[in-house]
């Protein structure tokens, strides 16, 4: 018997409820919000609300109109303007962005992954686009969004100079794992492996870029190797029955590993926003110096913003390609095609012809997202086409160009986790 | 687009499939429990199983046959055995006891309610009683039970010697607020208020048994007054709109509160296994001295529980030893139980109505009796204590308190009253301006 909590209007003496369901979801779920007891046809802005761990404050709102009998429906009924528009139940999310007087080219990321996301969503009087916290609420109600399920495990991973974290699903195992690849913002980035592990795999979070202890000249196919090994031998994986995920960078990695290595051997891989024209042969030293020394390719628009996304085309020239041919198990591709940061879509078509030619075509699966940029995120993720970023060559802090346009890219994070997910499912099940 | 978990049965290559949910859930919330992808006709046996913060095991299992889809739904279909039987949606809940091994008289209460009661969910293959940890489940899964909504905020109150928290529901307010009292065991139990702010009160849980930190001849009417005046004047609360809410001496409290205070005038009243003797007009000393005087009425069963309830039998004539209820003038809503071994609540109960009928306010009156309840009518799906270990005021010792009840309508007592209980709360408190409006349930 969960009942909607409300809050009092003393003076209108009529008392607006608003009910947001599940009060208590995972990142990934769908929420359904319902406001019922307005009178018929108002003006009303349903309005969201989170302070990150960083501190900063993220807000998104909606101008709806209640229906004849005083209500409005998330899942049914059309924002007629703020930061979405339209029938989007979820736009609440993913519309956010940081309040005004925030600081500049912020992204919002979790760190505390034991810790929820809290929502505040509120329903004020009227269309108002700005001055929310000058004004009393008709309702509020707290949602809180988790990127672990109950019982999964996190575990601390540190061996000589390897850090990772292993997120294990609940229940007694074994399971099948996947090793997790961030990006060039470095760091150890929990996030999308605590969602996986709730999806029932056991997911490490890799760090390579970063760790004081962990110079780049170190972190060459060993460093990846032993950190698929200590996956693949924990006593909680299903041994052999593993997949590496990576986004950017982590996707060049993973590219290269599972080409080249006679270690690293997955029964399938997904790549987000990568790209083949980067062959790592020695460390990421080399891998570095290279971007580096091609740093003149780099343009600058005239917002300031860095497109990233020449660099690859130019040192593709100079030291060729990943030789993908040699691919022997499952690969799917997840890009936009308004990826500012790498030529995503023109290194799939590549690799698809390369791939023809020698014959292992079949394995490749792409999923290209029209409107979608670079930073492809578990769903209702905000959407950032440029943020503030630390480039690894150069120690320089730019802001980076990732690209797209927030409703297509919100529809390509839901879409494509979907298609990961059901991906690493078909190819990780048991036999 | 939430995927159940999976855990993989290497023996059999099937893959059977459980889910709850929601699987973070409210404490007073249902969840939907399913199998899939079972043999049909197969026997197995769900089993729930909790570690207290007090790190002892507690668990319940019923006994399901999958249908010919090789499928059970808890909600529907019925357990054949185990600690509970028949159709019990919540039974793996409520049906909760000490593992085998246990130590004697255990009672399961929530002290940090800002965490979770976890609970691991499983389904064994056949119907199993016993050695649960000794097999592997075909499946299992792990669910979270919160006595706080997202957004309750917690605030501990210690002012002008007062103890207790308050929890605040989100949002800016104000509130109604609920001055919430629990009975002789003392100390300082939040659960119940935290589920309330959950539910849009501001409930302040309020210490005034603690050998510690109060001394009972210290805590007197002007004691609860001033808890009652630090909730009113909160900022967030609304001051004409209050509530009070007793549980077994808690009851005594408001009671008396409600009938002689010039301070304490709530919007309605809720006591819970009470009764209106031994009014609390003085010390909690003086009235604890006083209850002694009756401490033969008390005695042991052939198990060596006490049985407290007689020792307000009979209900006296004399109203200087009662609360004088004809002088409520709020709607008052008691729940009792039918088999309340620890106060004669129902027999108070009956005496009340007489009282108020003569003195012309029994239409404020509403009684709500649960027949084979217990004493402790607890939030719902908590498990039941027939009986429990207890620390008895009166002397100071170490005892089993007999509380009473048959589990299975224990458990429907819990659910029912606070349904009704919220129910009358919002009627009071939201929706009515005139105090003196008769509740209707």
């Amino acid at each position: 018997m969960y009942s909607l909590y409300r809050s009092v209007s003393t003076q209108k003496r009529t008392c607006p409820l608003l009910s947001v369901q599940p009060i208590r979801g995972l990142v990934d779920e769908k929420f359904k919000f319902v406001v019922t007891n307005l009178p018929p046809n108002q003006k009303v802005t349903l309005h969201s609300l989170h302070q990150s761990d960083d501190k900063d404050f993220w807000e998104a709102f909606g101008h709806y109109v209640s229906d004849e009998h005083g209500s409005v429906t998330g899942f049914k009924d059309e924002s007629l303007g703020g930061t979405f528009e339209g029938t989007e139940p979820m736009g609440l999310l993913w519309s956010m962005r940081p309040t005004s007087g925030s600081r500049h080219g912020i992204r919002l990321r979790k760190r505390d992954t034991f810790r929820p996301m809290e929502v505040c969503i509120s329903v004020y009087s009227g269309h108002i686009s700005q001055g929310f916290s000058q004004q009393t609420p008709l309702a509020t109600s707290v949602s809180e969004r988790w990127y672990i399920a109950p019982g999964v495990k996190r575990v601390n991973i540190r061996e000589k100079n390897l850090r990772g974290t292993l997120f294990l699903p609940p229940g007694s195992g074994p399971y099948p794992a996947v090793l997790d690849l961030w990006g060039g913002g470095g760091g150890l980035v929990e996030y999308r492996s605590a969602i996986l592990a709730s999806h029932g795999f056991a997911s490490m979070a890799l760090e390579y870029l970063g760790p004081e202890d962990l110079r780049l000249e170190d972190t060459d196919a060993s460093y990846f190797e032993r950190a698929y090994q200590i996956l693949n031998n924990h006593p909680m994986v299903k041994k052999d029955n593993l997949a590496v995920l990576g986004l950017s960078i982590g996707s060049v990695i993973t590219l290269n590993m599972v080409s080249y290595s006679k270690v690293i051997k997955p029964k399938c891989c997904v790549c987000i926003s990568g790209s083949h024209l980067v062959p790592v042969n020695k460390s990421l030293f080399e891998l570095f110096e290279q971007l580096k020394n091609h740093a003149d390719k780099l343009r600058v628009n005239e917002d300031n913003q860095v497109i990233y996304r020449n660099l690859h085309l130019a040192i593709s020239c100079e030291s060729g390609k990943v030789d993908v041919g040699r691919i022997k198990c499952p690969l799917l591709l997840v890009n936009g095609d308004d990826d500012q940061t790498f030529p995503a879509v023109e290194s799939a078509e590549d690799m698809a012809m390369m791939m023809e030619k020698a014959g292992n075509r079949h394995l490749l699966e792409i999923l290209t997202y029209p409107g979608a940029g670079h930073l492809i995120e578990p769903p209702y993720s905000p959407h950032f086409r440029a943020t503030k970023y630390k480039l690894q060559e150069t120690n320089e802090t730019i802001v980076m160009l990732w690209g797209g346009q927030t409703k297509p890219h919100a529809y390509a994070q839901e879409d494509a986790w979907k298609k990961i997910l059901a991906f690493l499912w078909q190819h990780l099940s048991a036999p | 687009m939430l995927a159940p978990i999976r855990t993989v049965s290497t023996e059999r290559g099937t893959c059977p499939l459980l889910t709850v949910q929601p699987n973070r859930a409210q404490v007073d919330e249902k969840f939907q429990i399913v199998i899939m992808n079972l043999l049909p006709n197969q026997k197995v046996t769900l089993h729930s199983l909790h570690q207290s913060e007090d790190k002892d095991f507690w668990e319940a299992f019923g006994h399901y046959i999958s249908d010919e889809n090789g499928t059970v739904t808890v909600a529907k279909d019925e357990s054949l055995g185990g600690t509970y039987e028949g159709t019990e949606q919540m039974g793996l809940l409520w049906s909760m006891r000490p593992v085998p091994g246990s130590r004697p008289g255990l009672r399961l209460r929530k002290m940090n309610i800002l965490t979770p009661i976890v609970i691991h969910i499983s389904v064994y293959n056949g119907h199993l009683s016993q050695d649960f940890s000794q097999q592997t489940p075909l499946a299992s899964s792990v669910t979270e039970r919160w006595y706080v909504a997202p957004g309750v905020q917690r605030v501990n109150i210690r002012e002008n010697g007062v103890r207790g928290t308050l929890f605040l529901p989100p949002g800016p307010g104000p509130y109604p607020g609920v001055l919430d009292l629990w009975g002789g065991g003392g100390g300082l139990v939040e659960y119940r208020s935290g589920l309330l702010a959950s539910h849009g009160f501001a409930s302040m849980a309020l210490e005034y048994l603690a050998p510690e930190e109060l001394r009972t001849a210290d805590v007197d009417v002007s004691y609860f007054e001033k808890a009652y005046q630090i909730l009113q004047n909160h900022p967030k609360v609304h001051r004409d709109r209050m509530a009070m809410l007793g549980l077994s001496f808690g009851s005594a409290v408001t009671l008396s509160m409600a009938a002689y205070s010039k301070v304490i005038k709530p919007q309605c009243c809720v006591c819970i296994s009470g009764s209106h003797v031994f009014p609390v007009d003085k010390s909690l000393f003086e009235v604890f001295e006083e209850m002694k005087k009756y401490m033969g009425r008390i005695y042991m069963n052939k198990e060596n529980q006490v049985i407290h309830r007689d020792i307000i039998l009979p209900i006296p004539s004399d109203p200087a030893l009662k609360v004088d209820v004809g002088r409520i003038k709020c709607p008052l809503l008691l729940v009792n139980a039918g088999d309340d071994q620890n106060w004669a609540s129902v027999e108070s109960a009956e005496d009340m109505e007489m009282m108020m009928e003569k003195a012309g306010n029994r239409h404020l009156l509403t009684v709500l009796t649960y027949p084979d309840a217990g004493h402790l009518i607890e939030p719902p799906y908590s498990p039941h204590f027939r009986a429990s270990n207890f620390i008895l005021q009166e002397i100071k010792e170490k005892i089993v308190m007999l509380w009473g009840g048959q589990t299975k309508p224990h458990a429907y007592a819990q659910e029912d009253s606070w349904e009704k209980i919220l129910t009358f709360l919002r009627q009071h408190l939201y929706f009515s301006s005139n105090f003196a409006v008769k509740a209707k349930l």
